[in-house]
């Protein structure tokens, strides 16, 4: 029991860590949110100003951007371990390697949720979509956090300290994440009332995926960052 | 017969070309049996008796089924070598893992295009978003493509082989999930349930299709046999290139030099001898 | 003969794409074999694999 204890607490210790670096540099809230804005902005101007249309896609178009911006926040979230060294100071202090990421994946699931409260706020102001079933909403949302923060930190680590993580993370991240944009799509067309389909279904295999993706993550995070 | 001293400039053994070779008139055959001796799938229509199948469209079907079963296969492998590397942590399951991906890739690829030629006609579409099989394999071919871009990158290779292996594992972890994802995404596919159950199955065309999965699996086997050479001499070059850069400048610096260069004293180097 | 040209294209292009990977692989085993010693050429005496 004190195991799991102090596991969890040097996840929180992690995760405390970035958010407090993320509080005070503002980089994700700062940037990669109005970016995530102004991509849902773009979509409007791409497809037609037309609301109907833009509440027949808003679902996907949304989940576009939720990954889109995620490929920031998770390249940010790596980016803090390469700078002075950090990683070799974790690695000496002892840390488990699995409490790192499950820290490190807290505190991108954070950045990742508030991003998402934005940008529904974005989709009923510029979309004019309407909620149906906000229960499914947030859990769908909650859970597709999850699967997207898992994989994006797995990834994040082992893409850092490639030199060319700008360009390979994307085309690694994506791929992977692709049941779950197609889960989390289907689950907002059934919230948002866009689609008749079985919304709680999809939210259960973005369970399954959010399950596979923190195991996978947290057992191979420890054979990334070792050296 | 060619002996390694005779020709020793290639990754070819003899064992290899002969299997290159088998491999070869195994495929010529294949082409006389696809193309020739089998017939065209016709049938007739139990009520209105016209004639409906895919006609002679089927031939492509003896090159894109096995491709597909030996695609699956090396990403299996590569999948397989990829724990191996985990586990053992020795090169040779590294090269196993990069070799089977290249070449698992290399035949996505073909089985995408193929089943993009061989649906124009009998689904009379290039493309369809909704069926599970071609959707999977086009994730899959994302992710390996992913993957091939991870090891053509250059870092200190200790770290590469473990890297990949993890992408490789979370890859082949993943595809289950795109598959179901399709599969409710959009409930139908165009893929019979079974494409060899629907044909009116005559004797040579099992047998061509079981002589297809040997052909092709003789080219695959080579193929992957003659890729897992060259990865093993790139590995050994670049030993083999270190090594003897390392020896190179020993060579030109003395041994006070050397010394000085790392920090190290006289008086070091006498309290250190006994 | 039906849609021969969608045969011909299928086969053409899967017949010259492992062709022409299997003549790059060939290809690149003899120039890296050159920057090779001979006693490293592992598959060519190791037991398990082709031995002359």
């Amino acid at each position: 029991m004190s195991e799991v204890r102090r596991f969890l607490g040097d996840a929180r210790l992690v995760a405390a860590r970035d958010l407090r670096i993320e509080f005070r540099s503002r980089v994700v809230v700062g940037q990669v949110v109005p970016f995530a804005l102004l991509v849902l902005v773009l979509f409007g101007f791409a497809l037609d100003a037309d609301h109907r249309t833009l509440r027949t896609f808003a679902s996907g178009l949304f989940w576009v951007a939720v990954l889109l911006s995620a490929l920031l926040a998770v390249h940010r979230s790596a980016a803090l371990e390469q700078s002075d060294g950090t990683l070799d100071a974790l690695r000496m202090s002892g840390l488990p390697p699995a409490a790192l990421f499950i820290g490190k994946a807290t505190a991108v699931f954070v950045q990742l949720v508030v991003l998402e409260v934005v940008l529904l706020g974005g989709l009923l102001v510029l979309y004019g979509v309407q909620v149906v079933d906000p229960v499914l909403l947030v859990v769908a949302g909650l859970l597709a956090g999850v699967a997207v923060a898992a994989a994006g930190t797995l990834y994040g680590a082992l893409a850092s300290g490639l030199g060319v993580r700008e360009t390979l993370l994307p085309i690694l991240l994506l791929p992977v994440l692709a049941p779950v944009l197609i889960g989390a799509t289907r689950a907002f067309d059934d919230a948002l009332g866009a689609v008749a389909v079985d919304g709680w279904a999809w939210t259960g295999l973005l369970a399954v995926a959010a399950l596979i993706a923190t195991v996978v993550g947290a057992l191979a995070h420890g054979v990334l960052i070792e050296d | 017969m060619a002996g390694r001293d005779e020709r020793p400039g290639t990754t070819g053994s003899r064992g290899s070309r002969l299997l290159g070779c088998v491999a070869l008139a195994s495929l010529v055959v294949l082409g006389v049996l696809a193309f020739f001796l089998t017939g065209p799938d016709v049938r007739i229509h139990p009520t209105t008796g016209e004639e409906f199948g895919q006609f002679d469209a089927v031939r492509m079907l003896y090159l894109h089924v096995p491709m597909a079963v030996l695609m699956y296969a090396s990403f299996m492998l590569c999948a397989a070598a990829s724990v191996g590397v985990l586990v053992k942590r020795t090169p040779w399951w590294d090269v196993m893992a990069h070799s089977t991906a290249e070449v698992g890739t290399v035949l996505c690829g073909l089985v995408l295009v193929t089943g993009s030629i061989w649906g124009r006609p009998v689904w009379n579409t290039w493309w369809e978003w909704g069926d599970v099989r071609l959707m999977t394999t086009l994730v899959l071919f994302l992710l390996f493509a992913g993957y091939l871009a991870l090891r053509r990158t250059t870092t200190d290779p200790r770290r590469q082989e473990r890297q990949a292996a993890v992408v490789a594992l979370v890859a082949v972890l993943d595809i289950p999930l795109v598959n179901r994802s399709v599969a409710w995404w959009e409930n139908r596919t165009l893929h019979q349930r079974s494409t060899l159950e629907e044909l009116k199955i005559e004797d040579l065309t099992l047998f061509t299709l079981m002589f297809s999965f040997l052909t092709f699996g003789l080219v695959v086997w080579w193929l992957t046999l003659q890729r897992f050479r060259v990865g093993w001499l790139e590995r050994a070059a670049i030993d083999h290139a270190v090594g003897s850069a390392i020896a190179d400048r020993r060579s030109e610096t003395s041994a006070d030099e050397l010394d000085a260069a790392i920090g190290v004293t006289d008086e070091q180097v006498g309290e250190a001898s006994p | 003969m039906t849609h021969l040209g969608y045969l011909m294209a299928g086969w053409g292009i899967s017949l010259v794409v492992l062709g022409g990977y299997a003549v790059r692989l060939v290809r690149r085993g003899r120039s890296l074999i050159a920057l090779v010693p001979e006693d490293r050429r592992r598959w060519l005496e190791s037991p398990g694999t082709d031995r002359d």
